[in-house]
């Protein structure tokens, strides 16, 4: 049966695109985790990664090393995130209007720096043929697993165990919880938060980095498509835990491949429904967990969101 | 001075946003002079710069109107773009049917289906926050994204004319439900001459009524406004719901004065730009037209700037975001600078 798959393709077809598509859903929404944990949000993370998408390629095409252009797109991530990290502690700055103005900013920037990368092609990253077993073209396809995607998984369980059980996640969780009682116990909120932020950042610059690096592979203006502005949406979806962010990147990135998945085999309408399944669904969840005056259970208490 | 303080906090953060605009043009080599020079000659030097610029304000007053009303209860809507692209959808898709209804009627109808539209999408997330207490920031977003989606699938789909075959469109307006020129002797739409008047009409509404005073109280105190009684969670949904059907407006002209059918054209970003119009004006309807009237000349000028300084078209972004930047910095200052307290200018040790 090799290369007739019949109505298998669509499963298949799906899960190497729910693979593909959510890695950069992966890496930003830990971003946006972090940050949140810590009591802040980000909403400029869009920028933060259309940027990192530019520095990347540029670095990558410049060093001739994809890696070089993840470290770049991490670093440029991690300054703006530092950026957004310090200015939020002013106060009487809102933090959700900030990420809004910065996210102007790092798209601008990106399109600014970025004209010149437009045309020339930059190394790609590598990505593991775990489809090797098999003889058929798209189970190989899909299989063809990116090696940021495991770091990302790794990153995931990495980030949960941290929170949950070493003395730096506690810091960031009582920071997120109150930061009343983190000045208590002689933790400063504001540097907490600015390195949670920072760190935020240079996660949402990797995701950056993927889209320009591996998929689709090349550096233009249209790169985005609001994955960054998704992971905030993606982080309250996954409860504000790192573990469920993976499997909400999962879910995302397969409602975002089933409208090509479907068109292999013919079927076309609804394709644009499919991609805003996410989106109604994240919706519902809001709407049937949150209740007036009552915060959304599991929220880090200082949230700006949950207030 | 508080109203002293509101006109020059945000002149001078303007200013400050400009003037680090300026050090990023010359640490890439370039002259400040000859872009703002550019600038005002291009956005508002002779009368056909001053017609492109105001060409483009329409979008930008709705679209601030969007932030700035619901801003005004202490709620950041976000989902601008979205309530444009229905509200364009709704215009469109009624003007199809109206096609032969007389002209003026016809153009009402359109208006009252991007109104009700606009208003209904954005009045959700007012609705959803009083009844639920989801953040309407985050719900106005993911709205915003449901709306681009369902406007895509219903042009490609129920509402596609099967002629549009590049570009899925709606069946294009017939010749009587265009909106014209003003006649000002320029070639600029109606949309600026009905913007300018929402922005006046929500200035009346929220400077000069109980109704707007009763929001300025929900919107700094919320259990104060609870305390008296005032009907809090009405006044959301009707100033998100309001907000909203200005934005299904900038849908209306922009599918009934520009493109003359629904398509992806109307998601261009101006839900976006309403957001720095709104924040630049401090929520005030009265100031957001000068403030949509400078962003649009800004945008008027990106084209000569890319031909005579060599710069990118994004140019403009970059400096739209650092403004935006340095602006919501400024928020920091307010009342903590002696010069605008009378009260406290004895106090100087």
């Amino acid at each position: 049966m090799s290369g007739d798959l019949g109505l298998w393709a669509v499963p298949v077809a799906m899960l190497g695109g729910a693979i593909r598509v959510s890695t950069p859903f992966l890496f930003v929404s830990l971003g946006e985790c972090l940050t949140e944990r810590s009591g802040r949000i980000n909403l400029g993370l869009e920028g933060t990664l259309t940027f990192g998408a530019m520095a990347g390629y540029a670095l990558a095409f410049e060093s001739g090393s994809a890696w070089v252009g993840v470290g770049a797109a991490a670093a440029a991530g991690a300054g703006f995130g530092a950026f957004h990290g310090w200015i939020c502690r002013f106060k009487g700055v809102n933090d959700i209007a900030m990420g809004i103005a910065l996210m102007l900013l790092g798209i601008g920037l990106a399109f600014f720096f970025g004209k010149p990368y437009i045309q020339p092609v930059a190394p790609d990253l590598p990505s593991i043929p775990f489809g090797f077993w098999s003889d058929v073209p798209q189970v190989q396809a899909a299989l063809q697993v990116n090696v940021l995607f495991l770091v990302g998984v790794a990153l995931a369980f990495g980030m949960a165990w941290m929170l949950r059980n070493t003395a730096l996640g506690l810091r960031i969780r009582v920071v997120g919880d109150s930061t009343e009682a983190a000045r208590a116990i002689g933790i400063a909120p504001d540097r907490v938060q600015l390195w949670a932020t920072a760190a935020g950042g240079a996660l949402a610059g990797v995701a950056g980095a993927y889209l320009s690096l591996y998929y689709p592979g090349s550096w233009n203006e249209g790169l985005s498509s609001g994955q960054g502005l998704m992971a905030v949406a993606l982080v309250i979806f996954a409860r504000w835990n790192p573990v469920l962010c993976l499997f909400a990147a999962l879910l995302f990135g397969a409602a975002g491949a089933l409208g090509p998945a479907l068109q292999t085999v013919g079927f076309t309408s609804g394709y644009y429904l499919f991609f805003a399944a996410p989106y109604v669904l994240t919706l519902a969840l809001l709407i049937f967990t949150s209740t007036p005056g009552n915060a959304l259970d599991s929220a880090p208490g200082e949230l700006s969101i949950t207030k | 001075m508080p109203r002293l303080e509101a006109v020059i906090l945000p002149l001078a953060a303007l200013i400050a946003g400009l003037a680090v605009f300026s050090l990023f043009l010359i640490g890439l080599g370039k002259s400040p002079l000859t872009f703002f020079a550019l600038v005002y000659k291009a956005g508002f030097g002779t009368g056909f710069s001053w017609q492109n610029t105001l060409s483009r304000v329409a979008p930008l007053l709705f679209a601030g109107l969007c932030v700035a009303l619901p801003a005004r209860l202490g709620l950041v809507v976000i989902g601008g773009e979205g309530a444009i692209a229905l509200g364009g959808l709704a215009a469109a898709v009624t003007g199809v049917w109206c096609g032969a209804l007389p002209g003026a009627l016809g153009l009402m109808l359109m208006a009252s289906a991007a109104f009700c539209v606009g208003g209904a999408w954005i009045g959700t997330v007012g609705f959803l926050r009083i009844r639920r207490g989801v953040n309407e920031t985050i719900a106005s977003l993911l709205m915003s994204y449901i709306a681009i989606a369902l406007m895509n699938h219903l042009v490609e789909g129920a509402f596609r004319d099967p002629a549009s075959l590049n570009k899925p469109s709606t069946a294009p307006l017939p010749a009587a439900l265009r909106v014209g020129d003003m006649p000002i002797g320029i070639e600029v739409h109606w949309g600026l001459g009905i913007g300018v008047l929402c922005c006046v009409l929500c200035w009346v509404l929220l400077d000069r009524t109980t109704i707007g005073f009763a929001a300025r109280v929900a919107g700094d105190n919320i259990r104060a406004a609870q305390v008296q009684a005032l009907p809090v969670g009405r006044l959301i949904t009707g100033f998100t719901a309001l907000g909203g059907a200005m934005a299904g407006l900038a849908g209306y002209f922009e599918v009934t004065a520009i493109h003359g059918a629904a398509n992806a054209s109307l998601v261009a970003g101006y839900g976006f730009t309403g957001i720095l119009v709104a924040f630049l004006a401090r929520h005030n309807p009265l100031a957001i037209i000068p403030v949509a009237i400078l962003l649009a000349g800004f945008q008027a000028s990106s084209g000569l700037i890319q031909r005579r300084m060599d710069l990118p078209d994004a140019t403009i972004l970059v400096m739209q975001g650092i403004v935006f930047v340095t602006l919501l910095l400024s928020e920091t200052l307010y009342g903590r600078l002696r010069l605008f307290r009378p009260d406290r200018w004895e106090q100087r040790a």
